[in-house]
């Protein structure tokens, strides 16, 4: 059973956003009946079918990582939880549509769990600011996800998605709202669904298949060259073209 | 005329106060939460500038700023203000906030808080009678009925406060009570942290894979219906040997994650210690170390001072500053204007209590309110805070009553009315010795636990 490929995934948030009850509905396909503060971390287990219908199907499992706590913790507990962001392949970001604090704190999170990452000195080096600059240059696949959907009244609900349209675009992510004590917002088939499918085969891509494809690119500076003299040359974040140093996490 | 002038200096600072505690608010508390309900950071603030205004009154009394009539009106509606939000306004909003959350009762939400608070009323009022704090000739509804049961809770406050603190105060400022970590220490336990949740993931990795040849199974053999039909055939009791595994591993896991919880609890805390280790061998570290060496003698003095209170049924007579006076005059003979100097310095006295005494409370309420809130409580645990943060101060103007000298205490005791003010230095006495004697008592335990847990294997 365990000699299937896995990947790992964090889920990262305020906490009350509903972490714990999004994997719960991710992995069990049933609402969790009693949320309670998650201590640490709790993992899931999903079995995800890569490419699901083509022939090159493939089982993997994804293990989604739900590390507790607030970004405002101590720094012993920001330090322990940094043991969790070893080796990730992608990042979902959880936040509330009821609290605008909860969306805001998410470049604060984001920045904890990949700037572990790209700096192996062991040194945590947050000041807080917002960097587009590391978000153009991740190479890791992010989700944003806002739950409690149910809880936004009809009329405020357009200015709601439109601010975290917004927030999804600065990660360059895709974003999913939903409810996570009602299933049928991840049910098969809707869009929600395919955005979460087409999420999970975007990491399991760059873990597994990346590194094969990657020799026949560019480098940066040629690519960066060829688009200005060349009009019309195509983008290159738009090919995932990354540099090599991104590739270490493993 | 010289009342409306007064009276514009006192608005002025209200209004300061009520700034602050605004700004400490925003800043400080709610600063990972977002406010939407602005009642209740009036409620706080309100409370605080009020609160902060008896101290400044205390203060004008000392220096004799103001006009004497003046201070005499302002204590009074000063009292009268405090009063009604701690006892009316604070309890009826928590009653409100706590039947906001519940989502049975939302519909009627004014009727059951109303019902909350009467029974808040009920127990309050129920609180004065074991206690001896009145002269039965007071009626009703008079200020020191209500003075005297927010005194006694607000006392019993400040003793448990203040018999933690100077027992926790010199056991974290002195770095004789640090335990020796080392970065291995912390390495091995974050790898023992790892291998559990490798563990859980494996046991995981077999439930999921069973779940889905299961269902993979159930759709062949019983055609089900919909999505819940589906759900249904996964957990109903399916033949097979699967579901007792299932159950078995979930046993595992369970017990596993807390194990799991138990690591990530400890490398914090090895974390922590580590860090104040590298604080200690800092300037500033260092200078910590030696005010614990002074504020553990400060304690072991009090402990003992309060005991002799009890044992031999005294309450002091003279405040600190007169006694003081009289010393250096009687015995040391040095002669100067005790008059002058006996003002200035109970007020610089005075000052310093005071000072310490908010500022104390403010970092105290704010570790209190990080350690416990969360996005849905936020509210509550703020207005509970703002009401003990209330009787705190209340409760500390009837103590400070002791630490001054006799002329000032007069507008005390003339406002706040014939109390039994022994009682609740008796009261404090009492509450102090058993909060310090249980928290040395716990302290030496969590101690003595600690390096037991990282000897083991």
């Amino acid at each position: 059973m365990a000699s299937l490929d896995r990947v790992k995934v964090l889920v990262l948030g305020d906490s009350g956003v509903g972490k714990s009850s999004l994997v719960h509905l991710l992995c069990q396909n049933q609402v969790l009946g009693n949320p309670s503060w998650t201590v640490g971390c709790s993992v899931d287990v999903r079995v995800h079918d890569y490419k699901e219908g083509t022939p090159e199907e493939k089982t993997y499992y994804i293990e989604l990582w739900d590390v507790g706590g607030s970004v405002g913790s101590a720094s012993s507990v920001k330090s322990t939880r940094a043991v969790f962001y070893n080796s990730v392949n992608g990042i979902i970001l959880v936040h509330d549509l009821t609290n605008k604090k909860s969306s805001q704190n998410l470049y604060r999170w984001s920045l904890e769990a990949l700037n572990r990452d790209l700096v192996p000195t062991g040194v945590l080096v947050t000041n807080g600011d917002y960097d587009r600059e590391q978000f153009a240059d991740n190479q890791i696949p992010l989700l944003v996800i806002g739950t409690k959907l149910d809880q936004i009244h009809e009329t405020k609900r357009h200015e709601v998605l439109t601010r975290t349209a917004f927030l999804a675009e600065d990660f360059n992510a895709e974003e999913i709202n939903l409810d996570c004590t009602n299933p049928r917002y991840l049910a098969a088939g809707s869009s929600n669904a395919v955005k979460l499918s087409r999420f999970f085969d975007k990491v399991i891509e760059k873990r597994y298949f990346l590194r094969e494809g990657n020799q026949m690119t560019l480098s940066p500076i040629c690519w960066q060259i060829f688009s200005i003299l060349i009009p019309g040359f195509p983008d290159r974040k738009r090919f995932g073209g990354g540099t090599l140093k991104s590739l270490h996490y493993d | 005329m010289s009342f409306l002038i007064d009276s514009s200096i006192m608005i002025t600072s209200q209004i300061l106060f009520f700034g602050f505690g605004w700004l400490f608010f925003m800043r400080q508390l709610f600063k990972d939460y977002e406010v939407r309900q602005y009642v209740v950071q009036v409620i706080f603030s309100v409370t605080f500038a009020f609160s902060c205004t008896m101290f400044e009154l205390i203060i004008f009394e000392i220096l004799k700023v103001l006009n004497s009539s003046s201070r005499y009106f302002h204590w009074k509606m000063n009292l009268c203000v405090i009063l009604l939000i701690l006892v009316f306004m604070v309890p009826f909003y928590i009653g409100y906030f706590i039947v906001s959350n519940i989502r049975l009762l939302h519909k009627q939400r004014l009727l059951f808080s109303c019902l909350l608070w009467l029974t808040f009323m009920y127990f309050f009022w129920k609180l004065g009678d074991p206690f001896p704090i009145l002269s039965p000739k007071h009626g009703i509804l008079s200020i020191e009925q209500l003075i005297s049961r927010v005194g006694v809770i607000g006392v019993t406050l400040m003793a448990l406060l203040s018999g933690f603190g100077a027992v926790n105060c010199p056991y974290t400022y002195m770095s004789y009570f640090l335990r020796n970590v080392t970065d291995a220490d912390i390495l091995a336990l974050e790898r023992r942290l790892l291998q559990t949740m490798d563990m859980i993931i494996s046991k995981k990795k077999r439930m999921a894979m069973t779940r889905r040849t299961m269902f993979q199974k159930g759709e062949v053999h019983n055609k089900p219906s919909g999505f819940w039909g589906m759900i249904k055939s996964v957990t109903t009791s399916a033949p097979g040997s699967e579901m007792p595994d299932l159950t078995l591993i979930q046993q595992e896991v369970d017990a596993l994650e807390e194990l799991s919880r138990q690591l990530f609890l400890e490398t914090a805390d090895l974390y922590a210690t580590k860090e104040r280790i590298e604080y200690s061998k800092t300037f500033k570290g260092k200078y910590f170390n030696f005010l614990g060496y002074f504020f553990s003698i400060y304690c072991v003095w009090k402990i003992f001072m309060a005991t002799i209170n009890i044992v031999f049924d005294r309450v002091g007579k003279t405040d600190p500053v007169t006694r003081g006076i009289e010393i250096t005059v009687n015995y040391l003979g040095i002669q100067f204007d005790v008059k002058f100097w006996s003002q200035h310095i109970s007020f610089i006295l005075v000052g310093i209590i005071i000072v310490t005494s908010i500022r104390g409370l403010l970092i105290t309420l704010t570790k209190f309110f990080y350690a416990i809130s969360s996005s849905k409580s936020s509210n509550v645990i703020v207005l509970l805070l703002a009401q003990i943060m209330g009787m705190y101060f209340v409760s500390s103007v009837l103590l400070i009553r002791m630490s001054m000298p006799l002329e000032y205490r007069t507008i005390i005791t003339e406002v706040l009315g014939e109390l039994q003010f022994n009682f609740y230095h008796r009261w404090f006495d009492v509450i102090f010795l058993v909060s310090a004697l249980s928290s040395i008592l716990f302290l030496y335990l969590a101690h003595k636990q600690a390096p037991e847990k990282h000897m083991a294997p």
